[in-house]
């Protein structure tokens, strides 16, 4: 079964007298614990589709079903309820509230669910074990380096095992090494059973995914699963087809076809760390 | 969220500003504290009053003569040009009432006294004996005017603290013969100094006189007032009654002097000072509104300089409802803190006020606490909603990108 499934999305804007097709008749599905990369020249939409992915944009027609439920229709409250459980977020500028620790930033959509603060503090712990940030806990996101916040981005992300995590240029003001770093990270937790969904320019970390979304104008223009199908069926070559994904990432029909993926780990199970604590 | 979550982090958002949070808690705390500070004045001043007017006496009634005091003003009066005298006789007459405890007869007057080679001008009170258990007197020296008949009285004075003090200095005062106008009298006590009086009537500076020779030196016959003690309290009424009807028929079935007890005069001042209390409270709370007002500016300034924030906190799956209140929670802790420290402003002002005035009891009244401490948090709240309904509203997607 598809966690996503797009259908005849559409997505307007009206500037003044001029009308934005930000999305247009995009249909696509994504599969539990996939890894997806959006790609595509500025102002081609990737960030308006991964917000309507993360119910923070609502589509102008077309239908949105996460893990089998339509959540076009569900009203603002049902829809933050979704987000909350259901969806992580990974912002290019991390999104930290800065006058909260590390912790309470890690906290913060535990609190905003209700779970009792005893439990918080257990899985905040772990948390920050986990992506190598324990000496950090007290510390204030300006007394963090880049990739630190990151961490703490992500920590935050994922702390209420969501189904989807929606990066948008993650590594966008990171330098290299750092970004290098995040991205391992994030495949770590995908390996784990995360689906995962990066919005990236940088063709070097899209083409780690095992499939990629080429957007232009709104509209899908590739996709590396359906090219490698067609590569399959007559070996055409794609409008891309210097693109190395599909060779590079033979595994994702095996992954995606048998609908078997690992679960993400339970709350308070112990896990491996995410991170070399050395690292922080 | 839980409520304890949404407090602490309304708090911690609170702090996270704090010179703003300052500047909107000490509006909002002036505004509190010039309500305590100016009602406690206000009611101080009313328990100033009232207590001087206690010091008079108990059970009071006092006649004066004529009818336009508290009668106000009809064709009937008009027509009566000059009220009857109110006479010694009238005055005598009311002790033959069973309500009555004590009369004393007063006629007023100024003049000039001579005695060991000076001159002064003083206050002739021409009275009884019974005047000084009216008045709750005490003697420094010597006794108060003997009791004699007020037709005919002894050439006597007691005079007052300062009197004594200016006159004869150090010196007792006792036995001592004096000159009043052109009387001359024997002083037979000295009144002890209390430093207070009321309607301009400071004792120690009053000499007092039997009646009938103040009666004489002045050449009158009608009284200034008569001073009534009633038998108790509860026979003030039966008093006020039974005097009029008896001054009445002896004057020839005119009501033509007019009976106030000490309750309405007290009664009439205490009207009097509480609305003027109500009124700088009422003016003071000004300062609240405007406080409030202050309060939902900061809180606007918070929605657009934490706009990222409410993106995120929206992103992170929090309701509008929720962001609804954890800024509403945060105007109303500015309010509850600026209202506490302008409740201690105050009572601190209040304290700093009876140190410079200790006779005056500047403590402000519980409704005026608790009506500032009531305004301060409902205008913090109300002027809180619309910024927290902003923040509620906005479109994660927009809030996200200010950055
Ligand atoms: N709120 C909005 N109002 C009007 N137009 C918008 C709005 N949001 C996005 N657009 C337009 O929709 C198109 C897609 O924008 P989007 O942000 O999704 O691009 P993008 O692919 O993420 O670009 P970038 O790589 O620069 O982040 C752009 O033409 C943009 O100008
Ligand atoms: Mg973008």
């Amino acid at each position: 079964m598809s966690v996503i499934q797009l259908a005849g999305i559409e997505r307007v804007f009206h500037l003044g007298d001029s009308v934005v097709h930000a999305l247009t008749g995009l249909d696509v599905g994504i599969e539990a614990g996939e890894y997806v990369a959006i790609m595509g020249p500025s102002g081609s939409g990737k960030s308006t589709l991964l917000n309507l992915l993360g119910l923070l944009d609502r589509p102008d027609a077309g239908s949105y079903h996460l893990e089998g439920r339509d959540v076009t229709t569900l009203s603002p409250d049902e829809q933050a309820a979704v987000r909350s459980h259901r969806i992580g977020f990974v912002f290019q500028s991390f999104h930290l509230v800065p006058r909260l620790t590390a912790a309470e930033n890690i906290a913060l959509p535990m609190m905003l669910a209700g779970i009792p603060a005893a439990e918080r503090a257990q899985r905040v712990a772990q948390a920050l074990k986990d992506f190598g940030l324990d000496q950090r806990a007290d510390h204030r996101p300006d007394q963090l380096s880049g990739g630190q916040r990151q961490r703490v981005a992500i920590a935050r992300a994922t702390i209420m095992q969501p189904a989807v995590l929606l990066a948008d240029e993650p590594t966008g003001n990171l330098d290299r090494a750092t970004g290098d770093e995040v991205i391992h990270l994030l495949e770590v937790l995908n390996e784990r059973g995360m689906t995962l969904i990066i919005v990236t320019h940088d063709p070097k970390i899209g083409t780690r995914a095992r499939r990629q979304l080429m957007m232009e104008d709104g509209e899908l223009r590739h996709d590396s699963a359906s090219t490698r199908l067609r590569q399959l069926d007559d070996n055409p070559p794609g409008p891309l087809s210097g693109m190395p994904a599909a060779k590079r990432n033979p595994g994702y029909a095996e992954r995606g076809g048998d609908g078997v993926s690992p679960a993400a780990p339970a709350p308070g199970t112990p896990s491996p760390p995410l991170a070399d604590p050395a690292a922080s | 969220m839980r409520n304890a979550d949404v407090l602490r982090f309304a708090r911690d958002a609170a702090a996270g500003y704090p010179l703003r949070t300052a500047l909107s808690v000490l509006a909002m705390a002036i505004g509190v504290a010039a309500v305590v500070v100016l009602t406690s004045l206000g009611d101080g001043a009313r328990r100033y009053v009232v207590e001087q007017f206690s010091s008079l006496g108990s059970n009071l009634v006092i006649v004066l003569p004529g009818r336009s005091a508290t009668g106000g003003f009809s064709p009937a009066n008009a027509v009566t040009t000059t009220p009857r005298d109110l006479t010694v006789d009238d005055a005598f007459a009311l002790t033959r009432l069973s309500s009555v405890r004590r009369v004393a007869p007063l006629a007023a007057g100024n003049s000039e006294i001579k005695a060991n080679g000076r001159l002064r001008e003083v206050v002739v009170a021409g009275t009884a004996s019974t005047y000084f258990e009216i008045r709750s007197f005490k003697m420094a020296q010597g006794a108060f005017l003997p009791e004699a008949d007020w037709s005919r009285g002894a050439p006597v004075a007691v005079i007052g603290g300062k009197i004594q003090e200016e006159i004869f200095g150090g010196r007792s005062a006792v036995g001592e013969v004096i000159r009043l106008g052109d009387r001359r009298l024997r002083i037979v006590g000295v009144l002890k100094a209390t430093g207070q009086g009321v309607g301009g009537m400071n004792t120690d500076e009053v000499i007092f006189v039997p009646v009938s020779i103040a009666q004489s030196l002045f050449n009158t016959h009608t009284l200034f007032r008569v001073l009534i003690e009633a038998r108790s309290r509860d026979e003030i009424a039966a008093v006020k009654r039974e005097v009029t009807a008896l001054l009445k028929a002896r004057h020839g079935g005119e009501e033509d002097i007019t009976v106030i007890t000490q309750d309405a005069v007290l009664a009439t001042f205490d009207k009097l000072l509480r609305a003027l209390t109500a009124g700088v409270a009422g003016i003071a709370a000004i300062s609240l509104a405007v406080a409030g007002i202050l309060v939902m500016n900061v809180m606007l300034v918070a929605v657009t300089q934490r706009t990222a924030e409410i993106g995120l906190l929206k992103a992170l799956g929090a309701r509008g409802a929720t962001i609804r209140d954890a800024f509403l929670a945060e105007a109303a802790m500015i309010s509850l803190a600026g209202a506490l420290t302008g409740y201690g402003l105050g009572l601190f002002g209040a304290f700093v006020l009876r140190q410079i005035y200790p006779v005056f009891p500047a403590y402000p009244p519980d409704w005026a606490v608790i009506a500032a401490l009531a305004t301060a948090l409902t205008t913090g709240l109300l002027f809180g909603i619309m910024p927290a309904r902003r923040a509620a509203r906005l479109d994660p997607v927009q809030a996200l990108m200010k950055h």
